[in-house]
């Protein structure tokens, strides 16, 4: 594999949700909801933001750190389960925003919260081929849990974007390998013109999340002959605080190295977002020849697992946009109804 | 070049007319200004209207043909004239212009709007459309939003506070208890418009004008005739007027109006007089700050200090410089197109010794003024006795 | 779009220079997106497509390079706003043509908070 990440941004909405905020609207326990899913609150995305603002911001933060030209990026795909237009794509709107058109290949990938490590795959191969110079892959959501629904207090929005190109020196971070396990598996979906998921209560977890988060996980580290001890970090994809750290348990990490990359406490799961911001909030921190991996999980149901070498470039490039704690600390905490308004829960 | 005067003024009354059309409108104003002028219908040469936005609040355009057809005045030439609420005024110039060339003799000028036979927030939105529709309106910027912007910054620069804003449409509404065709006779205080709702704050809902129906008219004639129609000609002794940039992000001021400046400049000129000589004003009080920049641009007290001279009196109808004796858009009321005209009207009664109760005296000239959107146009015209 | 014989910023742009006339050629020009407030209003009667946000702050903005624009402030409590506030430009959704027409996206203003001033901006 001779590819790696050239830059990286996120972007995360101002608001917050707490956990009691919600839990007081319907009558429960906050304790014990916090208890059980480890989230203390969530991001709540402005009355004027949506998946494409979110992705725009965090492709400019991406393109800053990558100190690249964006008319050399040849491809942009942007995965969401909250497109803003159900025809039409994202991916053209942050191309021009960033600059990026008009010589370039576009799309929009759906793979429930796997669409943006989806993207990844597709660049890397693309650079690798030599097709492109660069490629953009962005994983960005605004998520929608119906009112009352456990859902409700986890469905977040962020994004994070991720420019690959052939590794060089303006490599931050090379890519060692990647593997994907995918099954057709129906734990949570939404069908076409209804306003919220539904999902299969705790069919979500062992035979769902687990299974393929597992197995591609597995699938990695024996490619590449590696073990957890051979890692400084791991990131996985994080519908709430308790799956990552059962997973990274499972396969033998320990808990030190999954918390810096563990952002759902604070932000709740920001879908599409999730698995990109947490590996961005570990490359913030880390020091050249750490290595990390990296697993998404999409419902319906897959996983892309990555192994990530740190090289020296990070420490130049890691300053030149906010970083994900940035935006994590820039908070404000707003009540339930004031959420409903914004997210447009209530009609005039 | 001709010199031209006035000889007949008519005013509607103004206020929510629900009872009385855009067409019946034009009627009674057209009417009652032939009558004060003494002249017949068929002396008329040709006519010029200024409204803003029929096609917005009545659906009408072509309201050239529409106002000569309902007037009678068919076939001889009219011309509607826009400049979003200099539209007025604008038409008044026009009228001079042709009088003065020599092209017409008899011209009637008048102005009209019906605003409300559409909801409130259609209308609010019909009178956005005088901001810039892609860099003002499009990123959520209201017209009152505009003027609350030059409000903050003449606050900021010059310390003019929310109070002395409040004493102008004090004044105003006392001033329009005085006139019959007000739309408001109810006087207010200070702590009236300071309590009243925030619209674009600092600017609260009494202190800008209302949404109002009405029409204005007036009977153009060259000086030299003017005798024979009517013992008091007005003349119009300056007229100017300035163009400055549609948004106001790119005017080289936020604290007046440098359209108000240029505008002024031509028609004192034209005049032969300067600010001192101009015994009281109609100034386009869209909303209160308005009133206080102007009086200012025009030259009436120093920049910065419109605040103080409002404050202390100046500008009441006993004060050095009455302005809008009338009542000015916020008493009187604004149909948009209405305004520029019913400013001259008002300045031909005062100057004819008619106005009554808000009789002004000693004086033999007035200003009238009138502004589009956020300055964007702005016209001046200067008046004197003809004797 | 910049001038290249007096070199005056010029935004939005425009295709003849206001101040030099003919002389003066215009070229695309990348603005960096910060600016300060020059004036504001707090808005409470908005128009279509902007209740939800009320009260919020509109305000005229001078960018680094010289050219003025009049954009929201959001994400902010507008009565924390200030004139001299620096400010930096970001995209966001300013309204939609109905619920089945396009979507408006656009420039509004965001207060610079302490992180922002970490990032080094080109």
């Amino acid at each position: 594999m001779e590819v790696g990440i050239v830059g990286y941004g996120v972007y995360i909405p101002r608001y917050r949700l707490k956990v009691e905020e919600a839990a007081r609207m319907w009558g429960m326990d906050a304790e014990r909801v916090k208890r059980g899913l480890l989230v203390e609150e969530k991001s709540v995305p402005g009355p004027d933001e949506d998946t494409a603002t979110i992705a725009v911001e965090a492709a400019r933060n991406a393109v800053r750190k990558a100190g690249i030209n964006p008319q050399d990026i040849g491809a942009i795909y942007v995965g969401s389960e909250s497109h803003p237009y159900a025809v039409k794509p994202t991916a053209s709107i942050v191309a021009e925003a960033i600059m990026a058109t008009p010589d370039l290949t576009a799309a929009d990938y759906e793979f429930a919260c796997k669409a943006g490590t989806a993207g990844i795959q597709t660049c890397m191969g693309m650079a690798e081929a030599g097709m492109i110079k660069y490629g953009m892959a962005i994983g960005s959501d605004t998520a929608q849990g119906a009112p009352g629904d456990p859902l409700e207090y986890t469905a977040a929005a962020g994004g994070g974007a991720f420019i690959v190109g052939k590794n060089g020196s303006d490599t931050l971070a090379a890519i060692e390998g990647t593997y994907s396990y995918t099954t057709d598996t129906p734990d949570f979906w939404r069908r076409e013109m209804r306003p919220y998921p539904r999902h299969g209560g705790r069919f979500t977890g062992k035979p769902a999340y687990f299974k393929h988060v597992l197995s591609a996980a597995y699938g990695l580290l024996r490619q590449l002959k590696l073990t957890p001890q051979d890692f400084a970090y791991a990131v996985f994809h994080q519908p709430n605080g308790k799956f990552p750290l059962q997973a990274a348990a499972e396969l033998g990490f320990k808990k030190e190295q999954v918390l810096p990359g563990l952002l759902v406490i604070k932000i709740g799961n920001t879908y599409s977002g999730a698995t990109m911001i947490g590996l961005a909030a570990i490359l913030d921190q880390a020091k050249a020849g750490d290595r990390i991996l990296a697993v998404s999980y999409g419902s319906g149901a897959g996983s892309d697992a990555f192994s990530l070498v740190v090289r020296d470039a990070i420490e130049a490039k890691r300053d030149a946009s906010p970083k994900v704690l940035d935006y994590v600390n820039n908070k404000v905490n707003i009540d339930y109804g004031t959420y409903a308004k914004f997210r447009q829960l209530l009609v005039r | 070049m001709r010199k031209v005067a006035i000889i007949g003024v008519s005013c509607t009354k103004f206020g929510e007319l629900w009872d009385i059309s855009f067409r019946q409108m034009i009627v009674e104003a057209g009417a009652r200004a032939i009558e004060d002028a003494g002249i017949d219908g068929k002396q008329i040469d040709a006519m010029y209207v200024g409204n803003m936005s029929a096609g917005q609040f009545i659906s009408q355009e072509h309201i050239s043909s529409l106002i000569a057809d309902h007037a009678g005045l068919v076939p001889i030439p009219c011309t509607r004239v826009e400049a979003a609420c200099a539209s007025g005024g604008l038409a008044l110039r026009q009228g001079v212009i042709a009088v003065a060339s020599g092209i017409h003799d008899i011209v009637v000028v008048g102005g009209i709007e019906k605003m409300t036979d559409i909801m409130t927030e259609q209308t609010t939105e019909a009178l956005a459309t005088a901001a810039d529709q892609e860099w003002e309106a499009f990123v959520g910027a209201t017209f009152p939003g505009l003027y609350a912007m030059m409000a903050r910054r003449h606050m900021y620069e010059y310390g003019t506070t929310e109070e002395q804003m409040a004493m102008a449409a004090v004044k105003n509404h006392h001033n329009a208890c005085f006139n019959p065709c007000a739309q408001y006779q109810m006087e207010i205080t200070v702590d009236d418009v300071l309590k009243s709702a925030p619209v674009d704050s600092p600017l609260k809902l009494l202190d800008c004008s209302p949404i109002t129906d009405g029409a204005a008219c007036l009977i153009l004639a060259p000086a030299e005739k003017a005798k024979q129609y009517t013992d008091t000609p007005i003349l119009v002794a300056g007229t100017g007027q300035a163009s400055d940039t549609l948004c106001l992000h790119d005017r080289s001021t936020l604290t007046g109006l440098r359209g108000t400046v240029d505008a002024s400049r031509i028609a004192y000129k034209m005049a032969g007089v300067g600010p001192r000589d101009i015994g009281f004003a109609e100034v386009h009080d869209c909303f209160t700050i308005a009133e206080i920049m102007a009086i200012e641009d025009l030259g009436f007290c120093n920049k910065g200090e419109g605040g103080k001279a409002t404050e202390e009196g100046e500008t009441a109808i006993g004060g050095r410089i009455p302005i809008n004796t009338s009542g000015g858009l916020k008493g009187k009321g604004h149909p948009v197109g209405a305004t520029g005209i019913a400013q001259a009207v008002e300045l031909v009664l005062q100057l004819r010794g008619e106005a009554g109760k808000r009789q002004v005296g000693g004086t033999e000239i007035g200003l009238c003024h009138n502004v589009g959107g956020s300055g964007g146009t702005v016209v001046v015209h200067v008046l004197k006795r003809g004797d | 779009m910049k001038c290249g014989f007096c070199n005056k910023v010029f935004f939005p742009p425009r295709f003849s220079c206001p101040v030099c006339r003919r002389k003066g050629t215009l070229e695309p020009y990348k603005l960096n997106g910060r600016g300060k407030i020059v004036t504001f209003a707090i808005t409470h009667v908005a128009p279509n497509g902007f209740e939800d946000q009320v009260p919020y702050a509109i305000a005229i903005i001078e960018l680094e390079e010289g050219p003025r624009l009049t954009a929201q402030v959001t994400d902010c409590d507008p009565n924390q706003v200030k004139i001299g506030d620096e400010v930096e430009m970001i995209f966001r959704r300013i309204g939609q043509e109905g619920s089945d027409g396009p979507i408006y996206y656009g420039y509004k203003a965001r207060l610079i908070s302490p992180y922002t001033l970490r990032a080094n901006v080109k």
